[in-house]
């Protein structure tokens, strides 16, 4: 097998040598905007990259090691990258490097080898959900959970809770369609499955509304994009290739996704991971071109049903990092926002600057994520809306606690959600209408 | 590495958390985005936020006989912030607050770290704008841009950098605090200190605050493409427009090798078969006035048989902007190495301009793309390298010789807008004469006799 830059950090030279320094990543960085030292943002990044290729810099340095991971792999640089620079493969190549130098951090290495083993994560998220109590307070409402203990940390923090039942185990692992227009494997990722079991069953309602039969295989796995990021590449394969196998048996003719980091897991990094990999890298192809967020699939692959039932909200509308700057969705969400009657949609100024989530970078980097999510809730109030909108689970439990230490009383919510409800809504009132008539 | 008992002092002035020493920091601020530079890593670098602590470190650094590069973005393109002789980087980038927006004296006053694109959007509400605009205005800091005396695509109606600066502080070598000009539209006391410090590049003093001249916006603008069968109708054009005393806001160029390549990258419906593309626009406060001076470039045009493609809505002007946007984006992904000129001449030159920068491409075989500001005289011939390439960047040193002298010959300069930091220093003589090169020394010693400001930059280190 050929080796990919993930595997030999040397074959990184020629995506290097296309920085020229310009500095236009710094405009668009949000860890440089907090944090204002060049360090923070791609070039400087680059050019460290550079010095330990050189052997200027020892890539196990701990002030190196700290800058590689000040980074949210949003890919808001790339962007604004004039040269095309692909800042991702570069980083996430480094830390590869680094997890091969050094071996994983030791927590680091249970997680992920939990990761990999469904059963076993399946068995601890449970067992999670039923002691979360130990831990968390749980807030009036919808709020979420508060730490009983600070932990050191310097923040509030809130936390969504797990679910009872994850998703999964209240979901058959086949729903037929009366008048079925197609089938579409729904891979659900781990935030709906654990976190926000509702969410999904949304996806599935909206699903079933237009007439596609839904496969959700109970043994597909977390898409890895965590393990890639921390440059634990050979688990991260483990769980593309599983990935690959499960949706591959459901018959689909799509993989649907309501989760950018899933999503750009089917789009783009599984076949960053299996390029070189003669089976798998070829079905990695082939299912990035036929994966699908669920708003490109409800308005560009099959014709959807337009929304009758009325909402009446005032919302505004986050783009995730990866929904639209890898997957290239953002038109999508809004043309079904506004498709609702009811809704009305008051953009932000810059909607599509990170939340400051960034997965676990919001928890190694709690002050600078948390600054990046102020900015982002100034730009939320400004807008006079009351509901945010968004499109990924990492940027719900993101915002959600910023509105939450911003006093800002609502949650953000997925899409998906207001569709359901307003089908609901139109269904609703069809049954009103025929009870009235009887 | 710095005396621990310096980085204390240093830390006792700004607070430890705007002090770098570490290895990983210093690499980042030991290059700027000029390409094929030597790159060199300071002994520390520090993040002030009020004009007193600058007096402070200069005093320190006085004292300690240290160097101090004063750095904005690090986005220039002169090698002006390199901190070759190693010392302090004096990064502005959090001393960034807009102190003041004054739309009765149409003024803003800065901070040296604020950066031009927030003045832009801080005075936008007044119905203001702050008209210089370099490709960098998302990052590049007022600074900066005052310290380069940055042009940009509007220079050839409303002027650059130096036009629009009205009073400063500076923090001098000495330690001492200068406050020049003010709000007032006119200012004669003592000498023109505006002109001595804009575009010194950080070689005479620290510019710590600045105040502004903005301008009501031009209401009315018309913009077009026209496209040329040979290069000389296109340089007669921009002869010809200016002739008809027609001046537009922006008159740009892109030759052959510019059109094909963006049209490659970006799709903007450029006619690839064009030898060069002229993109004009004219604006102005009334919808009459800019309706017939559009006439006037249009009788040009066809004068030199160009072909022309009016923008008929906002978006189909958006789309002529963003084609000649891209022209640097496109150039640069061709090849890992970018060297990006800024030679200028007399705008009726211009045709020969472009031809020498042809010839000079064919003789060392180089790829060089050219666009520019045509109407300033100003050209970016851009050299498409491999810096790893050693046989290859020989060649494009000689290139780069040649087209300076070419642009000297031909009346014009060395730098347009880019400055000469330590990249063109070289070149400073055959354009000066020693005299001038004498006198520079003489002002430069005058402010900063240590050479402790920005050392080894536009004027040689003594010995």
């Amino acid at each position: 097998m050929k080796t990919t830059p993930y595997d030999k950090l040397e074959e990184v030279q020629d995506a290097l040598a296309k920085c020229m320094k310009c500095g236009n990543c710094m405009a668009v960085c949000p860890v440089y905007l907090t944090e204002k030292e060049e360090g923070a943002y791609a070039r400087g990044k680059l050019s460290i990259a550079e010095a330990i290729l050189k052997g200027d810099l020892d890539l196990k340095d701990e002030d190196v090691q700290e800058k590689l991971f000040n980074c949210l792999v949003c890919t808001s640089c790339m962007q604004n990258c004039p040269c095309g620079v692909d800042v991702c493969k570069i980083m996430l190549s480094l830390r590869a490097a680094l997890a091969r130098e050094t071996g994983l951090h030791p927590i680091k290495k249970v997680i992920f080898g939990a990761l990999k083993n469904q059963p076993f994560f399946d068995k601890a998220m449970k067992a999670g959900a039923a002691l979360q109590w130990m831990g968390l307070r749980k807030l009036q409402g919808n709020a979420g959970y508060e730490p009983r203990f600070t932990m050191g940390l310097s923040i509030k923090r809130i936390f969504p809770g797990l679910a009872a039942t994850p998703f999964r185990d209240q979901a058959p692992e086949l729903i037929k369609a009366k008048n079925r227009k197609t089938k579409v494997s729904f891979f659900t990722g781990c935030a709906f499955n654990y976190i926000f079991p509702d969410v999904a069953q949304d996806v599935v309602e909206v699903l079933r509304e237009n007439d596609v039969e839904i496969a959700i295989p109970k043994e597909q796995q977390c898409c890895g994009i965590a393990v890639f990021a921390h440059g634990d590449i050979e688990s991260a394969r483990v769980l593309a290739r599983k990935n690959i196998d499960v949706m591959e048996k459901t018959g689909a003719d799509y993989i649907v996704t309501a989760c950018g980091s899933c999503g750009e897991s089917w789009q783009h990094g599984f076949k960053e991971l299996l390029s070189e990999d003669p089976l798998y890298g070829p079905k990695a192809e082939y299912w990035k071109s036929r994966t699908y967020d669920i708003s490109t699939f409800l308005t560009k692959v099959i014709d959807y049903k337009k929304p009758t039932g009325r909402v009446e909200a005032t919302v505004t509308y986050h783009d995730p990092c990866h929904l639209k700057k890898v997957m290239k969705v953002f038109t999508e969400p809004r043309s079904i926002l506004n498709a609702i009657p009811g809704v009305t949609l008051k953009e932000m100024a810059k909607p599509d600057a990170c939340c400051g989530s960034g997965g676990s970078y919001t928890i190694t980097h709690l002050e600078t994520s948390m600054a990046i999510t102020g900015r982002k809730m100034d730009d939320i109030r400004k807008t006079g809306a009351d509901g945010v909108i968004t499109g990924c689970p990492g940027c719900m439990m993101q915002l959600s606690e910023g509105l939450a230490n911003s006093g800002q009383d609502h949650v953000a919510t997925h899409y998906i959600s207001l569709l359901a409800r307003s089908y609901r809504e139109a269904r609703k009132s069809k049954t009103e209408e025929i009870k009235h008539a009887a | 590495m710095l005396d621990t008992a310096i980085i204390k002092q240093l830390e006792d002035i700004v607070g430890s958390g705007n002090v770098l020493t570490k290895k990983a920091d210093l690499v980042t601020y030991s290059y700027d985005a000029t390409a094929d530079m030597p790159s060199q890593l300071p002994d520390v670098v520090v993040m002030p936020a009020t004009t007193a602590a600058v007096q402070k470190i200069v005093l320190l650094a006085k004292e300690k006989s240290l160097a101090i590069y004063p750095r904005g973005a690090g986005t220039n393109l002169s090698g002006g912030t390199i901190p070759l002789k190693k010392g302090i980087v004096l990064s502005f980038q959090k001393m960034d607050k807009i102190l003041e927006v004054d739309p009765e004296n149409l003024t803003a006053t800065v901070q040296a770290g604020v950066v031009i694109q927030a003045l832009s959007d801080a005075v936008a509400p007044y119905g203001l704008i702050y008209p210089p605009d370099p490709g960098t205005v998302t990052t590049a800091t007022m600074g900066g841009s005052v310290a380069e005396c940055a042009g940009g695509l509007r220079g050839l109606k409303y002027g650059v950098t130096k036009h629009y600066i009205m009073g400063m502080e500076v923090v001098l070598a000495s330690g001492e605090i200068f406050r020049f000009g003010g709000k007032t539209v006119k200012n004669v006391t003592a000498y023109d200190f505006a002109s001595l410090f804009v575009g010194s590049e950080g070689t005479l003093g620290i510019i710590t605050e600045i105040i502004a001249k903005l301008i009501p916006p031009p209401k009315f603008r018309k913009a077009m493409l026209a496209s040329f069968k040979r290069l000389e109708d296109a340089g007669n054009t921009v002869t010809g427009i200016i002739k008809a005393y027609v001046i537009p806001a922006t008159l740009e160029i892109m030759d052959k090798m510019t059109i094909q390549t963006v049209e490659n990258y970006a799709k903007v419906g450029l006619p690839t078969d064009a030898e060069a593309v002229l993109l004009i626009e004219v604006d102005g406060g009334a919808q009459q006035l800019v309706d017939s001076e559009a006439e006037a470039v249009l009788k040009v045009i066809k004068e030199n048989n160009g072909e022309v493609k009016i923008a008929q809505s906002d978006a189909e002007r958006d789309q002529l902007w963003a084609a000649r946007r891209a022209a640097l984006p496109a150039l640069a992904q061709l090849s890992p190495t970018t060297v990006l000129e800024d030679a200028t001449v007399p705008r009726n030159r211009i045709t020969e301009m472009l031809v020498a920068v042809q010839k000079i491409a064919a003789k060392y075989q180089l790829k060089i793309g050219t666009f520019g500001h045509a109407g300033d005289g100003n050209l970016h011939p851009t050299i498409l390298a491999d810096a790893r390439n050693k046989e290859e960047m020989e060649r494009v040193h000689q290139a780069v010789d040649e087209i300076f002298a070419a642009a000297l010959k031909l009346g014009g300069t060395l730098s347009g807008e880019h400055g000469i930091g330590m990249a063109k220093m070289k070149y400073l003589k055959s354009e000066l004469g020693e005299s001038g090169l004498n006198l520079m020394r003489r002002v430069k010693e005058a402010l900063d006799p240590d050479y402790m400001l920005n050392p080894a930059k536009m004027v040689p280190v003594k010995g």
